[in-house]
């Protein structure tokens, strides 16, 4: 069984510490390409979720039987099985999504964050564990790219869950700006994903700081004080 | 008896609220021809990106805790909102100048570091974001001697009066492109150019007063030392040797090199923008490879390209390789060897 202590920690840095895309800025290209708005961006994500707990899970119960020389190219093989049944499941139960999200579903396979996990944690640690860390490292990108496909379609085009209705049919889009917002074609560009994703990395790094500042007066006063 | 005092003088310092006072006032001529031949709706914008420039600059000054009166007096604000007016078309709605001049200040100035630090023109900045995002509003010039009161433009600004296409359409430089498009190797430039409603004697009818506006405030600061004649003079070198060139060889399909330096940004963009201190080249041998590659890239863009006028693209890319040619241009020092 796992420890809590080691739950919370695995927990942490998939979410906050180690964020895929605000701390260890990897998967650009299906961040950049993908959050155009934010369903497309949280359906990508589900997608490398599924696909990291898998492969995570796979290498993890196998690390012990794959030759150290050759592991990369094993490791590709696993994700690219697992990606392509995800391919699949997508074509088969999600077809108007899968159209949209076109290559971007496939090219998990080349994710680097899915073989740094891969590489990283699932070759060193057990099934549990690993499974946990390609699970919650998957949720921090959700919710990135989930924030950052909002923005861009709200500043972009004023509305939020557009394309929602792919997913859940009985389902509409929320326009939120009035109608004639003529909207800052620029945020759904590619620039404008560097852009707020620049913005969001400086909010992340401004609470850190802000953190840290907190926990230095803490000390001084302790100091002070002589505890 | 004449009274001299002895060397070393004390040079004054030139400050930064000197020099960017004497860039507003060589803007002047440019703006009067402006109001004279357009109306004087321009006046409005200017004001507008003036005070959004100035709101938005002491509001990031305050956030980031730097001395209020001393950075806002510094005029460099007011230089940016005038260059971002005069590039928007006039009767662009207001709201368009505001979101050009904010995301100049606060992401091209102040999240860069402020005065100084910014490595893309904010000016420039905020023309490519607005053109790319709003292209049919940044591409609706109002044409000479429009009979519209200035109460109407006015409220065509300020949104109370519907757009319309009788007072507004592309600049003469766009109309030529897209004509030239359209018949393909069927008309020849002369013969557009021959539109008197359109076009005057050497460019676009009206635009060449004003652009001639601009290179006289552009004499007036190469005069007052503010700007050296490199980067200018390298930026026209570049836009006139391509059109020339292409001019000789088919004049019939390419406009002649005059008319390219007095239509579009070209004259406010070689004395205003590609002699920016910060953004711009800071050796004289990089200033002229600067120059000159913004204005073969401005002609490229220009002519070859979709959007209406290509200074700005060429200015902002050219901006990216300053620290490349900066580094590869440093003058020897005074009394060492040239190290080629």
């Amino acid at each position: 069984m796992i420890e809590r202590e080691e739950f919370r920690s695995i927990a942490h840095n998939g979410i906050w510490k180690q964020n895929t895309s605000l701390i260890q800025i990897l998967g650009l290209c299906p961040l950049l390409a993908v959050t155009t708005n934010m369903v497309n961006g949280v359906m990508l994500s589900l997608a490398t979720i599924i696909v990291m707990a898998l492969a995570n899970v796979a290498v993890a119960s196998l690390r012990n039987f794959i030759p150290h020389e050759i592991r990369i190219p094993v490791f590709i093989l696993i994700v690219a099985a697992l990606v392509t049944v995800v391919d699949l499941l997508f074509n088969a139960n999600l077809h108007e999504l899968y159209l949209v999200l076109g290559i971007f579903i496939p090219l998990i396979v080349t994710n680097c964050i899915v073989l740094a996990r891969v590489e990283a944690f699932a070759a060193k640690n057990p099934p549990l564990q690993s499974t946990l860390d390609g699970i919650f490292m998957g949720v921090g990108m959700l919710w990135t790219l989930a924030v950052l496909g909002g923005l861009r379609e709200l500043i972009g085009a004023g509305t939020l869950f557009s394309g929602i209705d792919l997913v859940f049919p009985s389902l509409q889009p929320l326009q939120l700006l009035p109608a004639d917002y003529p909207g800052l074609l620029l945020a759904i560009l590619p620039p404008g994903a560097f852009i707020l994703l620049g913005c969001m990395i400086a909010w992340k790094n401004w609470i850190e700081a802000r953190a840290t500042t907190r926990q230095e007066k803490v000390a001084v006063k302790a100091l002070a004080t002589g505890n | 008896m004449m009274d001299f005092s002895t060397p070393p003088y004390l040079l004054k310092n030139a400050s930064v609220q000197r020099v960017m006072l004497q860039v507003v006032a060589a803007l002047v001529p440019g703006i009067a021809a402006y109001v004279w031949i357009f109306g004087p709706v321009i006046l409005v914008q200017l004001a507008l990106a003036t005070a959004t420039a100035l709101a938005a600059e002491a509001a990031m000054l305050k956030l980031r805790n730097k001395p209020l009166s001393l950075f806002l007096s510094d005029g460099s604000a007011i230089v940016t909102a005038w260059l971002i007016a005069l590039t928007f078309p006039p009767l662009s709605p207001w709201w368009l100048i505001i979101t050009g001049t904010l995301f100049a200040i606060v992401v091209a100035k102040h999240l860069y570091g402020g005065l100084g630090q910014n490595p893309f023109n904010p000016a420039m900045v905020a023309f490519a974001v607005c053109i790319v995002s709003f292209p049919a509003l940044m591409s609706q010039w109002p044409a000479v001697g429009m009979q519209v009161s200035l109460a109407d433009q006015i409220a065509v600004v300020f949104g109370q009066m519907p757009r319309l296409d009788a007072i507004s359409g592309a600049t003469p430089l766009d109309t030529l492109k897209t004509a030239l498009k359209l018949d393909e190797g069927t008309v020849s430039v002369a013969a557009l150019l021959a539109d008197q409603t359109v076009y005057g004697f050497f460019a676009g009818r009206g635009w060449e007063w004003v652009t001639g506006g601009y290179l006289l405030g552009g004499l007036f600061l190469w005069w007052r030392g503010i700007v050296s004649w490199h980067a200018p003079l390298s930026f026209v070198a570049g836009l006139s040797l391509l059109a020339t060139g292409l001019w000789l060889y088919n004049p019939a399909q390419f406009a002649n090199p005059l008319f390219h330096l007095f239509s579009g940004g070209a004259m406010l963009g070689a004395w205003f923008i590609v002699t920016d201190p910060v953004s711009g080249c800071t050796t004289p041998k990089g200033k002229l490879i600067f120059g000159f590659s913004a204005g073969v890239l401005a002609y490229l863009i220009r002519v070859f390209g979709g959007y209406p006028d290509g200074v700005a693209f060429a200015v902002l890319l050219m901006n990216l390789c300053v620290p490349l040619i900066d580094l590869y241009t440093q003058p020897a020092i005074f009394g060492m060897k040239d190290k080629s």
